[in-house]
């Protein structure tokens, strides 16, 4: 399903800390499309080379549609997203986004929604918050940050929602004990997740080692396409090859001949962009697909060819 | 151009429903070959011509006032008809906003909506009715939100959850399906509530569609067409009424099929709902007799090489059997046994 594009004003940046920008994106007349808790959009990034997509949550009151926003963490390996979102772009910009979806939404039927939030990965449960204190839902957050680094908002929430906030801050040895958080939950508690790929990671372990559902578990990933190595590319019905560096992903390469696939999330867990393949050895890297959907299929935003192979896709 | 209500018409004990030579011309007819077989036929839902039923998201047409007293009736028999479950209340709203602004911006001589922050104020000129309230608030409107604008809105609407990858029937107003219940599927999920569509599941249809449809975006609605047959006009046959009609099946005879037989098709049209992430799924119901039907030859003919060729498993699951070949009989004189019908 392809989207068509928005075209909204950056209306506001605001530096929250060394590494963490705000930007307010308004649209060009009226208001921009309603969204839920947990949604996200892609950017489009006018960058010197290339037009990169990255996809952010919409960290604003669903209620309010006169603009949206989202934060950015600059990356120390940026491959150029981030680092752009910092340092090329101003207020009175002009960008494309694309409508909002969501990947991420609060699950209905829990009684209790347990939040766990690494840094920059606030974001999507500061559009939870209002909403969860508008329905009176039952609901706690944990934050874990490095103070004065990542610890966006943290001051915000401390004042709107102190009863149901725990902060842990690492640079005062402060420590999530993920074990003892997740044994002492009721089953009607849903937990959620959000942050660097190695909380994510130990949230799940906990969350399994205790003997809950997988349904029970929601994650965010939005760490995007990780590098690789370079591989090649054939595309058996347009006749034609290409060569995929170690900084892009196969979507990205793709685009940027001309080839347009379908895509939402752009981190291995929509779907969408799912493609058949020939030939060739595949590293796949996404959430998405089954191990036997997987001999056929593979997902170009996150996956990518083997060291040094071709891959031969049916496009 | 604006629509024209013709005066109330019923969908019971006398059945008067009919349609003017213009809603004929405007008919949905579902069948794009002279076959009929499952698909996943569902395509966006880009803005249709110019007073066909897929110009607008939901489609008024001259049978408003009478849809909308026909669900009144049904829902003073049985109010469960409308299903909003505890956790669906702001998927509630969401419907509500959704219909109040594309109704008032689509038929501007019928609706109007004024918005100052949550205060809303709504009014109907078509139904005679104004409403001031307090958006999210239920207690200023003089029903639950859903129940409010369903009734004054053609069409079934079932409002779909999206959790634990599949979507749940957790609320709904459904006064007019083609034989199934609000009540019977409430709290199911997709695949449940279709367990009963027999060859579909073997095709893998119902996985595929599952998939697409949760992957809906905000304003980027879908629509596909269902049909089955109706005999008589009659909008309200649920399964808790069948008594009420599926004895009419048997009164069908080759002097009355003109008159009591009636193609039924569905516009179904599936909708995000922006701030609570459920999915609308509304079913617009157009019903026409075969008279009226057969005053458009290339449809006779189709509809005849349809019937004529559908497995009896089909036949049997859209309760067409005991009249079936009664109904070919009667289409046949309408199909000149060229190589391909020239419907569009």
């Amino acid at each position: 399903m392809m989207s068509s594009m928005i075209e909204v004003e950056v209306t506001k940046v605001k530096q929250l800390t060394d590494v963490i920008r705000e930007f307010t994106l308004s649209p060009m007349e009226g208001a921009l499309p309603g969204f839920s808790s947990g949604s996200h959009i892609q950017l489009h990034l006018p960058t010197s080379h290339r037009v990169l997509k990255k996809a952010y949550s919409l960290l604003s009151d669903p209620a309010d549609t006169s603009s949206y926003r989202i934060a950015v963490r600059l990356q120390e390996h940026s491959k150029g997203g981030s680092r752009f979102m910092h340092e090329g772009l101003s207020e009175g910009d002009h960008l494309h986004i694309t409508p909002p979806s969501n990947l991420f939404a609060p699950n209905s039927s829990a009684r209790h929604h347990l939040l766990i939030a690494g840094g920059i990965g606030i974001t999507p449960f500061l559009s939870y918050l209002a909403e969860f204190q508008r329905q009176s839902k039952s609901y706690e957050l944990h934050y874990a940050y490095r103070g004065g680094v990542t610890d966006a908002y943290v001051t915000d929430l401390r004042q709107a929602f102190s009863a149901k906030l725990h902060t842990y801050d690492s640079n005062l040895q402060q420590r999530l004990d993920l074990d003892q958080l997740l044994s002492n939950q009721s089953v009607g508690t849903h937990v959620y997740v959000c942050g660097p790929e190695r909380l994510r990671h130990s949230v799940q372990e906990a969350a399994t080692k205790n003997a809950w559902s997988p349904s029970r578990i929601h994650w965010e990933a939005f760490s995007g396409a990780e590098p690789g190595q370079a591989f090649q590319v054939e595309l058996a019905r347009l006749n034609k090859t290409l060569e995929v560096s170690a900084d892009e992903s196969l979507l990205e390469a793709l685009e940027a001949s001309g080839v347009e696939i379908p895509n939402l999330c752009r981190g291995g867990v929509c779907g969408q962009c799912a493609t058949t393949y020939l030939e060739g050895d595949v590293d796949h890297r996404d959430a998405f697909l089954s191990q036997a959907d997987q001999s056929q299929q593979l997902m170009p935003c996150v996956s990518r060819g083997m060291c040094g192979s071709r891959i031969v896709l049916d496009l | 151009m604006s629509v024209i209500f013709n005066p109330i018409e019923t969908y019971r004990d006398d059945f008067t429903f009919r349609n003017t030579s213009k809603a004929i011309k405007r008919f949905p007819f579902p069948f794009p070959e002279d076959q009929y077989m499952y698909s996943v036929n569902i395509e966006p839902a880009l803005k249709g011509e110019t007073g066909s039923v897929f110009e607008h998201w939901f489609d008024i047409d001259e049978h408003y006032r009478s849809e909308v007293a026909e669900r009144a009736k049904v829902l003073e028999k049985d109010p469960d008809r409308c299903l909003v479950m505890p956790h669906m209340e702001l998927a509630a709203w969401d419907s509500l906003a959704l219909l109040m602004t594309h109704l008032a911006s689509d038929y501007p001589e019928w609706f109007e909506l004024h918005r100052s922050g949550d205060q809303w104020i709504w009014e109907n000129h078509a139904l005679n009715l104004r409403q001031a309230f307090t958006y999210g608030d239920a207690t200023t409107l003089p029903c639950e939100p859903l129940e409010y604008i369903t009734r004054q809105v053609q069409g079934d609407f079932a409002i779909l959850d999206q959790r634990d990858n599949n979507l749940w029937m957790d609320a709904g107003m459904v006064t007019g399906p083609a034989d199934w219940s609000i009540k019977f599927d409430a709290g199911m999920n997709f695949t449940q509530w279709h367990a009963p569509v027999p060859m579909a599941h073997k095709m893998g249809v119902f996985d595929r569609a599952l998939k697409y449809l949760m992957n809906i975006q905000v304003d980027r609605p879908v629509r596909r067409l269902n049909w089955t047959m109706t005999v008589n006009p009659r909008l309200d046959t649920s399964s808790e009424t069948y008594h009420e009609w599926g004895h009419e099946r048997s009164l069908v005879t080759s002097e009355n099929i003109g008159q009591m037989v009636h193609l039924r098709v569905e516009l179904q049209f599936l909708a995000r709902l922006p701030r609570s992430h459920a999915l609308m799924f509304s079913i617009r119901t157009y019903l026409i007799r075969l008279d009226e039907l057969a005053t458009q030859p290339e449809w006779a003919c189709r509809l005849h090489r349809v019937l004529r060729d559908l497995p009896d498993e089909l036949a049997d699951y859209k309760g067409l059997s005991q009249y079936r070949a009664l109904v070919v009989d009667w289409l046949k004189s309408y199909d000149p046994a060229e190589s391909t019908c020239c419907a569009e």
